[in-house]
């Protein structure tokens, strides 16, 4: 744990500056993520810049007929909002699946996304960890990996020592359901305000494994917007943990489905705890537009997202059970969509 | 046998006398007592699994403004003691497990401190450590005793004669995972030297044996030691003997005579300086004839201790006593390795040595083609098959009938794997319970009249487990008196010397303690006594009993759905029926049995301290990670006990009852997720990869 100068600015335009003047400075949400972060010395800025009033705590229609949501409401109130439980039940289940109740009601809409990826390792500052100590190796590979990636991995071991590997997942629930919305991020940074694409947000390892967004420094998520799409009110979210409730998904799936007789018309399909990022799991969806909409072709459409996994060996087993699991997920959450169970 | 009390407060399902102060948040816990000006310690970990410091730099820690006092092995003081390795704070630059206790940083804020600690930069020489637990390890070794004085092994008849003769032998290999305790409330202190005493509050399961420690450590007398503990935030075994948090701040404190000075655990601390419970890995063969009944029992047991203190869970013990058979082995076997020190989880031996058993019950019922409850009372012993008592109570059977009554057994379908409701698959399963009946050789209670009223004094321990509340009920019914009438003050050395809190045998010891007490106030003094007349008793002027074998019984009943897809695991509904002699409060009881049984669902189904044997640590070092059951994993949990009465050990009629919930716990639930999907999980936690291939 590290002293740092905490500051509330009156604007976010304030805010945004404050933090761009300080390479070493950090925004503050909730806090759910970041305060543990401070504690275990995981997390060490200069400055922690408090915009929790600052941003927008409204959740608006929009003309197109989306919505967009403040970057400051609550994970709590945007599951209990009418118009998110109508016409969006995926991201109305994917908040209620997260965290406890406790932490749901201080979480924000904009933070939420933005909480680091998940890994024992990367928390214990006493273990390699290139995300949080670059070039320093990647103390999971081989180590605990329940809970690590099978998706956007390179190998089933890769170098443990190499500077850019990283096998973490991202842990937000929320963001499972926003990528398969196709949300839209609204970023306030030094050069204005711009709006880029959720699923573009998170970003794989790459060759630095210590960012976990695109998101440049002094980037303020302000809001998040929700694009009008229909058959989004026939989705839902599949969150499979290894307890009934606060816990991280070992895998989850959020799915809308547009079936037309026994065809899929449309499909949006992510998964969540199998990667670094939210995985929008587009192969599938190729696979099942225009398709029958059978539990066969579920099957075959998430054997197709998955034929690139790669298994994680580790001390407990390794995590190669998400493979069958994700597979039998994937199908069963089409399957109760298309016979219209919600859960 | 012995006369018992005439109960009348005894029974009454009063409410807690310190729920209140709880419930507002004015039940004042160790590190919260209110001292002025207190100094805060965090210390230092070893961040290697063996070897040798070789340099520790303070200079940057001792640098910040506000640090008080950077304690290593290199200035710290010299122990009185150091016969208890895991005691020996400090005093050595050897390590012996990562997270081991190197340093102490004490300073005028907490967060200080922990910055502090952060800056002390120690180097070592790494040496090569074995900390991986294997059915085969190289330097397996048969302790002398297993925890606390049972025999390491003992062998009845010819067990290979029996076993060639059985009809059916189930031979499998089961094994139970490594478990922190995680009370609630970390283990934390305040704690003041004045310059020649010490002032301990300290959350512990017994302020008497936590002061004996300290004095031993220190080579303090005790009257310059007064340990105080109104309240813990739960123990569960974690807190009945000293870690070496407490000699820390110990330490901490005599280094800065006349300031107090607080020391909580993080929780990410726990997993290394607290305790656990050892992984066991248990070979199992039961052997039995076409009727059921058992010719041959093994239990062979192998677990691990650390290299620098032994600890030897008795995990074999159970089977020693649970049911008949012509021969019967059970040994244990120790592997030292370079881990952090084993200790008391919640009903040591009886909890872990009672899942393989229970489960090979269950494998051998289907063998057999038995229903388990009728496996099980067909071996059921007229007398402790160990040493041939009888028992002062065994009521197993009818805790098994009672419960499948309760529970709907009847009728059930034998048949693994053929229910389904819907996405679930469904399945029940049942195992039995034990717990020894234990009383502590030291106790003393004090009776005195004061103000009209009746003021019992105890060194005695409330865990949460309503000793608060409990000991008056008996102090009443002891006195002959309302129990309104009467006040128990515990938790602090300055009342008589009490036993501590484990082994479920509080109630037994202090309870007996006190109703001397009360018997020799009222020879004394009659009914009508003067302000200030006060009689003491102790536990061994109470009557005892030699000639029976003493358990409480009990059984537990699972209902487990595994959902076809995921094979996640969902239990809503748990039902056990114990026989612990006399219940002396159902509200407290009902609690320490629910809890218990809860722990139990927790140990079968999430709690896995992962170890990473390549660092020397438990990976999921926090309880994010390390799952501990929600109320959404269970649904209907219920507790009953049967009427009994056991006047053969104590005034009371009471056993103990704060583990026994645990025990038995796990294997029903393994048993009951055999029984809905037909995988048969022998390794516990029974998680959903385990499943998953086997589901359709």
């Amino acid at each position: 744990m590290k002293p740092f100068a905490f500051a509330r600015p009156g604007s976010v335009a304030e805010a945004v500056r404050e933090v761009s003047a300080e390479p070493n400075a950090v925004f503050l949400g909730g806090g759910t993520n970041l305060v543990d972060h401070l504690k275990l010395g995981v997390a060490r800025p200069d400055l922690v810049v408090d915009v929790r009033t600052l941003t927008s705590r409204e959740t608006t229609d929009t003309a197109d007929g989306g919505l967009l949501v403040g970057a400051a409401v609550s994970n709590s109130e945007l599951a209990a909002d009418r118009r998110v439980r109508e016409h969006y039940p995926v991201l109305a289940q994917a908040l209620l699946a997260g965290a406890n109740g406790q932490l749901r009601n201080l979480a924000t809409v904009g933070g939420n996304p933005l909480q680091r990826t998940r890994c024992v390792y990367f928390q214990d500052v006493t273990t390699a960890c290139n995300k949080r100590e670059p070039g320093s190796g990647c103390a999971a590979v081989g180590g605990y990996t329940r809970y690590h990636a099978v998706l956007g991995v390179p190998a089933a071991l890769p170098d443990a020592t190499a500077a850019d590997t990283c096998i973490a997942t991202h842990p937000s629930d929320m963001a499972v359901a926003l990528a398969a919305l196709d949300a839209v991020v609204h970023v306030l940074g030094p050069q204005g305000a711009r709006t880029l694409p959720f699923r573009e947000l998170h970003r794989l390892p790459g060759d630095d494994p210590s960012r976990d967004t695109v998101l440049g420094h002094g980037d303020l998520v302000t809001a998040i917007e929700l694009p009008p799409l229909p058959m989004a009110a026939r989705s839902t979210y599949r969150k499979v943990r290894d307890r009934a409730s606060y816990a991280f998904a070992l895998v989850s799936v959020a799915a809308a489905l547009d079936v037309d007789g026994d065809t899929v018309r449309d499909v949006r399909l992510a998964l969540g705890g199998v990667a670094h990022v939210p995985w929008r799991a587009t192969r599938a969806e190729e696979v099942l537009r225009g398709g029958p909409a059978t539990e066969h072709a579920f099957r075959a459409a998430a054997e197709a997202e998955l034929a690139a996994a790669q298994p994680q060996p580790g001390v407990d087993g390794g995590n190669g059970f998400k493979i069958p699991l994700l597979t039998r997920t994937i199908t069963a959450t089409l399957r109760d969509l298309t016979e219209g169970a919600t859960s | 046998m012995t006369d018992l009390l005439e109960p009348r407060a005894m029974g009454r399902d009063l409410v807690r006398r310190d729920g209140v102060q709880k419930v507002r948040g004015t039940a004042t816990y160790a590190y919260e007592t209110p001292v002025e000006s207190p100094a805060f310690c965090h210390p230092v970990q070893a961040t290697v699994a063996r070897g040798r410091i070789t340099g520790i730099d303070t200079e940057a820690a001792e640098a910040l403004d506000g640090v008080l006092a950077v304690l290593t092995s290199e200035n710290a003081e010299r122990l009185a003691s150091t016969d208890d390795a895991e005691l020996a704070v400090l005093q050595s630059p050897d390590v012996a497990f990562r997270g081991q206790v190197v340093g102490v940083v004490v300073a005028e804020t907490s967060e200080l401190a922990r910055q502090g600690a952060d800056l002390v930069v120690v180097t070592y020489a790494e040496q090569e450590h074995d900390s991986a637990l294997t059915v085969d390890h190289p330097g397996l070794y048969a302790p002398e005793k297993v925890n606390p004085s049972y025999d390491t092994d003992v062998v009845q008849g010819d067990v290979d004669a029996e076993l060639a003769a059985s009809a059916v032998v189930v031979s499998h290999t089961y094994a139970t995972a490594m478990v922190h305790n995680n009370p609630l409330e970390p283990h934390a202190s305040t704690a003041l030297w004045d310059g020649s005493s010490l002032t301990l509050w300290d959350s512990t399961q017994g302020v008497h044996p936590d002061r004996k420690a300290v004095c031993t450590v220190f080579g303090l007398e005790e009257e310059q030691v007064r340990v105080v503990c109104p309240y813990v935030g739960g123990g569960f075994g974690s807190k009945g003997t000293p870690h070496a948090n407490v000699v820390l701040v110990t330490m901490a404190a005599r280094a800065l005579p006349g300031r107090p000075v607080k020391l909580a655990l993080t929780r990410q601390q726990m997993f290394s300086l607290a305790g656990y419970r050892t992984p066991t890995i248990q070979r199992m063969q039961l052997g039995a004839d076409r009727d059921g009944r058992i010719r041959a029992l093994t239990l062979d047991v192998v677990e691990q201790t650390s290299r620098i203190k032994e600890f030897a869970e008795q995990t074999g013990v159970p089977a020693r006593m649970m049911y008949t058979a012509n021969a019967r082995r059970t040994t244990h076997r120790l592997a030292a390795l370079d881990v952090p020190v084993p200790s008391w989880f919640r009903a040591p031996g009886e909890c872990p040595g009672m899942f393989g058993p229970e489960v090979a019950m269950d494998e051998l019922a289907h063998e057999l083609g038995i229903d388990p409850i009728e496996l099980r009372v067909r071996n059921d012993p007229e007398r402790d098959p160990e040493t041939g008592q009888p028992w002062s109570s065994r009521h197993l059977v009818e805790c098994l009938r009672e419960g499948a009554e309760r529970f709907g057994w009847a009728g059930r379908d034998p048949r693994p794997g053929v229910r389904r409701e819907g996405r679930w698959l469904v399945g029940t399963g049942v195992a039995s319970s034990v717990y020894p009946t234990m009383r502590q050789a030291q106790s003393t209670a004090d009776v005195r009249f004061e103000d009209g009223r009746y003021v019992v004094e105890i060194g005695a321990a409330d865990l949460g487990t309503g000793a608060w509340t409990v000991l008056p009920q008996i102090a009443a019914d002891a006195l002959g008196v309302d129990v309104d009438d009467v006040e128990v003050r515990i938790g602090d050395t300055r009342y008589p010397i009490a036993s501590v809190a484990g082994g479920s045998s509080g109630t037994n010891t202090w309870g007996s303690a006190i109703a001397v007490a009360a018997r020799e106030f009222r020879g004394k003094f009659g009914t009508d006594p003067r302000d200030g007349d006060e009689a003491s008793g102790q536990v061994d002027q109470a009557d005892t009993d030699d000639e029976h074998a003493t358990y409480a019984f009990g059984a537990q009943f699972v209902e487990a759905r595994v959902d076809v897809d995921t094979g996640e695991v969902r239990v809503p509904r748990l039902l056990g029926v114990f026989a612990c002699g006399r219940i002396l409060n159902p509200r407290t009881a009902r609690s320490q049995f629910i809890g218990g049984m809860t722990m139990g669902l927790s140990m079968a189904l999430h709690e896995n301290s992962v170890w990473d044997p390549r660092i020397g640590q438990v990976a999921n070092h926090d309880l994010a990670e390390y799952h501990v059951t929600v109320n959404a994993d269970v649904g209907d949990v219920q507790a009953h006990w049967l009427d009994e009465e056991d006047p053969y050990v104590n005034v009371m009629g009471a056993k103990g009852i704060g583990e026994i919930g645990i025990v038995g716990t796990a294997a029903a639930v393994s048993n009951a997720v055999w029984h809905a999907t037909g995988v048969r999980v022998r390794e516990l936690p029974v998680t959903l990869d385990r499943l998953l291939t086997a589901l359709p």
